[in-house]
């Protein structure tokens, strides 16, 4: 059978100020009817701008040489308005960030609408009628409602649907996918993977998944390609790529690849245990912590706030060396609960006990000189350095606040010790962090982060803006570090794999509140609470076997406002009074087996 | 929305209350008065003409009083121009002003919005290139330097193209015929079109190249489509936040502007007042200047609201 897209030794050149950049290199592939081709690769693979080449979007600075054909039929280079029959229309493109990929100032009806109209010549009528089916395959509620939204309006897995509903109103045979998933919570990405694959099934629509997550193309492709510096390294079916690899880069990307069912990493630096010793040393006592942000909404002149209950009475104990986990979906508060122990955000009730001292609302200078016994470390490495500060002097500079006593050159011979200890060449001292890669930089945002030798880190996503080979490194990193330091870790990712390799401990977050806490092993092979099934159910396995005959048991329901205080009973709605401004029950925790800690659910 | 244009307008009441107090304090420290003149009047004479417009009082007491009359709208007579109110010469001199004003900013956006835009459609080409130089010598040239070279050409020197008389007059309104307003709103606006088409470039290349854009023309929409739909009311969002800045500048503008080319607007006023020392005269063009400047500023606030559904003034 004739493919639907043929690519013949396809280049696509960047002329930069630093000279041209070769992003893909004499590629050839096939894309054939109704089948997905999964594209694998590591950021700066050329992954993206391959498929971006192919279809006339490169920026202005790309070019693409080589030949396209579509149904035997070049495309590549050809006049912008032939190019557009075929753009949008049979050939379509869903994008990585649905926030910054829909129009801002436009309604996603008239997105949708605007691409149907764009290629086929109906009535406003007709094509709006179109748009609710479409909105309803995708499986968007009250979609004549959400029509009239703005994009911004709607939550991440709302409009990445938007996008494949804009996707696939034409009818295309074929859909690119570029990291779809991406930005997105685990649940979310379960729920647009499965619309994806009944794309497939029943609409015969032939899909190339672009990715770096192996486990997503396990869990879709029936070809694989993997890529690495704008070349094709392995290609074969799905199975042939995962069970026999036979480039070393491919054996790399799936050793690298965080498993849920894998939790001990052969071959890699392990969680070390919790030593009898430090057990009963209380390092951070946290009780009833509360952090709420008041909102303001409607009233005229005088407004009404209303508290967004970010964190909403956590506890929990952390001993010396013990790593804390915190898992949960995007708007769960796990990141405001960090910041409110280290006193970056306000909190609003509660405790914090540190080392037996009780530092709730210490004053200003006794946090500064706390600051020396817990760090933290952020998600984006190069967002959260200074530009123009040399890494050497990022990493000195908490020892120049917090150490004043240190002299000029003793801080610096710490800081060479230091990025040897984290694995940066100490010559590198006086270079810019944009000189260096995303795993480089990480590198350093935990030199500086150590530097002061402190008794607690948050890892705030740490990882999770890193490849997975990066990845997999800087987890060997933060695990050799604690082994060595005897420090305790809060290590908060919304990557439930990662997070049980690294934890000793797991607490589940559910809109401020916990709903599960346990013992690693424990909360990931005996789960109570739904909610805790539901998101490992949908953590995806790099395992196409294990991925095909997975049941799909999906959370259904949208994650709820925080401004509504019945979203927390979601679980436990006998309980539920049904009124958004009530004073709701809370569940309660509740002690299942030694250690395993249950919120309270309705049973099933 | 409603609500906080009602807070807006509230809010602007101390604003404006605080630019009387420093007008009218700053024109008193200023030497001289309205009635000082080379001759000097004798002095039983210049005290009844002071008790007639209450100078004879402390200054702390004109300054309530003129508050008192304020609050009732009245501005009070002209110091200079007798028999003429304050009022009376602004509803003369303000449908002028405002006409030169509006259509000079009207002027400056529709051109530098074109000329801004096909600037980036042709990023780095020959055509952009140009515009970019021709703006920044609208930038940098002063009106009252391209008035009268305008003036020159169009005036006195009376250019002809293809037999067509191309002389335009250099001075007076004559009630407002578009061929008096020509080159005054030109000189007018020719700042402002530099920075408007300086502006949207800017933004507008930004906008071309982000992820939206790129999807609109995954869409395989009409160039035409993607530019004006998705790309445009995005590019002008700065150009929004530009509107307070160059109302300012155009309103200031045009008491130059008026002056060379001898329009009866309320610059006149504002400038012959204070070199007269014509008190309530001054006071009340810049109350008026004032208010007509945080008028269009919010205008321009609401705008930006209408333009980008993100931003909602009523959380």
């Amino acid at each position: 059978m004739a493919p639907i897209l043929e690519i013949r030794n396809l280049d696509v050149r960047f002329s930069t100020p630093d000279g041209e950049v070769h992003a893909v290199k004499n590629l050839d592939l096939a894309v054939g009817e109704g089948e997905c081709l999964g594209v694998v690769g590591e950021s700066g693979s050329g992954k993206s701008q391959l498929f971006l080449g192919a279809m006339g979007l490169l920026a202005s600075n790309g070019r693409a040489t080589g030949s396209v054909k579509y149904r035997g039929d070049e495309i590549l280079n050809i006049s912008q308005n032939r190019l557009n029959k075929i753009r949008g229309s049979t050939i379509t493109m869903i994008f990585q960030d649905p926030l910054t990929s829909l129009t801002p100032h436009m309604t996603v009806g008239a997105q949708i609408m605007e691409a149907l109209r764009a290629h086929q010549n109906v009535s406003s009528g007709e094509a709006e009628k179109r748009t609710l089916e479409i909105l309803d395959l995708v499986r968007i509620s009250e979609a004549r409602q959400r029509m009239d939204q703005y994009p911004h309006e709607l939550s991440g897995g709302t409009r990445q649907r938007v996008m494949i509903a804009m996707a696939t109103v034409c009818g295309p045979d074929l859909l690119i996918a570029d990291e779809p998933t991406t930005a997105v919570d685990v649940t979310v990405q379960a729920q647009i993977l499965d619309i994806m694959r009944d794309l497939q099934k029943e609409l015969k629509t032939a899909i190339v998944m672009i990715s770096h997550d192996m486990g997503v193309i396990a869990g879709m492709a029936d070809r694989v390609q993997v890529m690495r510096e704008g070349e094709i390294v392995e290609a074969g079916p799905v199975d042939e790529i995962f069970y026999r690899p036979k480039h070393t880069y491919t054996k790399t990307l799936l050793d690298a690849m965080p498993r849920l069912d894998r939790p001990m990493r052969e071959g890699h630096v392990g969680l070390s245990p919790l030593s009898t010793i430090s057990a009963d040393q209380q390092l951070l006592n946290v009780e009833d912590l509360k952090v709420y942000f008041p909102i303001r909404s409607g009233g005229f002149l005088f407004r009404k706030t209303k508290p967004l209950r970010a964190v909403d009475g956590v506890s929990f104990r952390l001993r010396q060396g013990e790593t804390l986990g915190i898992v949960g979906e995007s708007g769960c508060g796990k990141s405001t609960l960090a910041r409110a122990i280290l006193k970056l955000a306000p909190k609003s009730d509660g405790k914090v006990v540190w080392c037996g001292r009780d530092v709730t609302f210490s004053n200003d200078a006794e946090v500064r000189a706390l600051r020396k016994e817990f760090q933290i470390v952020f998600q984006d490495p190069l967002a959260s350095l200074d530009p123009r500060m040399t890494i050497g002097e990022s990493i000195a500079e908490p020892l120049r606040s917090l150490k004043p006593e240190l002299s000029a050159d003793a801080a610096t011979q710490e800081v060479r010790a230091m990025m040897q200890h984290v694995g940066l060449e100490p010559a590198s001292i006086n270079r810019y962090p944009h000189e260096f890669s995303g795993g480089q930089n990480q590198r350093v945002g935990i030199a500086r982060a150590m530097i002061v030798k402190p008794k607690l880190v948050i890892c705030d996503e740490a990882v999770s803006a890193l490849d997975v080979s990066i990845q997999s490194q800087i987890v060997d990193l933060i695990l050799k570090l604690q082994a060595e330091f005897n420090m305790s870790l809060i290590f908060i990712s919304h990557d439930l794999s990662i997070v049980r390799q690294v934890s000793h401990r797991v607490m589940v977050l559910y809109l401020g509140r916990i709903v599960e806490l346990a013992d690693r092993h424990a909360i990931y092979e005996d789960p109570r609470h739904p909610y805790t099934r539901a998101l490992i159910s949908a953590v995806l396995t790099p395992d196409p076997k294990a991925e095909r005959s997975k049941s799909h048991d999906r959370l259904v329901s949208e994650l709820a406002s925080p401004l509504d205080t019945r979203a927390q009973l979601a679980f436990l709605k006998s309980h539920m009074i049904d009124d958004a401004d009530a004073e709701q029950y809370r569940p309660q925790l509740q002690e299942v087996a030694p250690g395993h800690f249950v919120a309270e659910f309705d049973p099933e | 929305m409603f609500s906080y244009a009602i807070r807006r307008f509230l809010g602007a009441i101390p604003t404006l209350f605080i630019i009387i107090t420093l007008g009218f304090f700053m024109m008193r420290i200023a030497p001289g008065g309205p009635f000082d003149s080379n001759r000097r009047l004798p002095p039983e004479i210049e005290h009844n003409i002071k008790a007639a417009y209450d100078l004879d009082k402390p200054v702390y007491q004109q300054y309530f009083i003129y508050l008192g009359k304020l609050s009732h709208l009245d501005f009070g007579p002209s110091f200079k121009n007798k028999d003429f109110t304050v009022s009376q010469l602004i509803a003369d001199g303000l449908p002028v002003s405002a006409e030169l004003g509006l259509s000079a900013i009207a002027l400056a956006l529709l051109l530098g919005l074109t000329l801004g835009t096909i600037a980036a459609l042709n990023q780095n080409r020959i055509t952009d290139h140009s515009v970019m130089t021709v703006a920044m010598f609208g930038i940098t040239i002063p009106n009252f330097v391209t008035a009268p070279i305008l003036t020159l050409i169009f005036g006195v020197y009376g250019v002809s193209l293809f037999g067509l008389d191309l002389s335009l007059p250099v001075g007076g309104w004559n009630n407002g015929a578009v061929r008096n307003m020509i080159l005054p709103v030109i000189v007018l606006a020719l700042p402002q079109i530099a920075v408007v088409s300086r502006l949207i470039r800017g933004s507008m290349v930004e906008v071309l190249r982000s992820n939206y854009v790129r999807t609109a023309r995954a869409k395989g929409l009409p160039n035409r489509l993607v530019v004006f739909r998705h790309a445009l009311r995005a590019a002008v969002l700065p150009l929004v936040s530009y509107l307070g800045p160059a109302i300012a500048a155009i309103l200031t503008g045009s008491l130059v502007v008026e002056t060379i080319f001898g329009i009866p607007g309320i610059g006149r006023y504002f400038t012959n007042g204070a070199l007269n020392r014509d008190y309530t005269l001054v006071l009340g063009v810049v109350i008026y200047y004032a208010a007509f400047i945080i008028v269009l500023n919010l205008l321009a606030d609401l705008l930006y609201a209408v333009l980008d559904p993100r931003v909602r003034y009523d959380q």
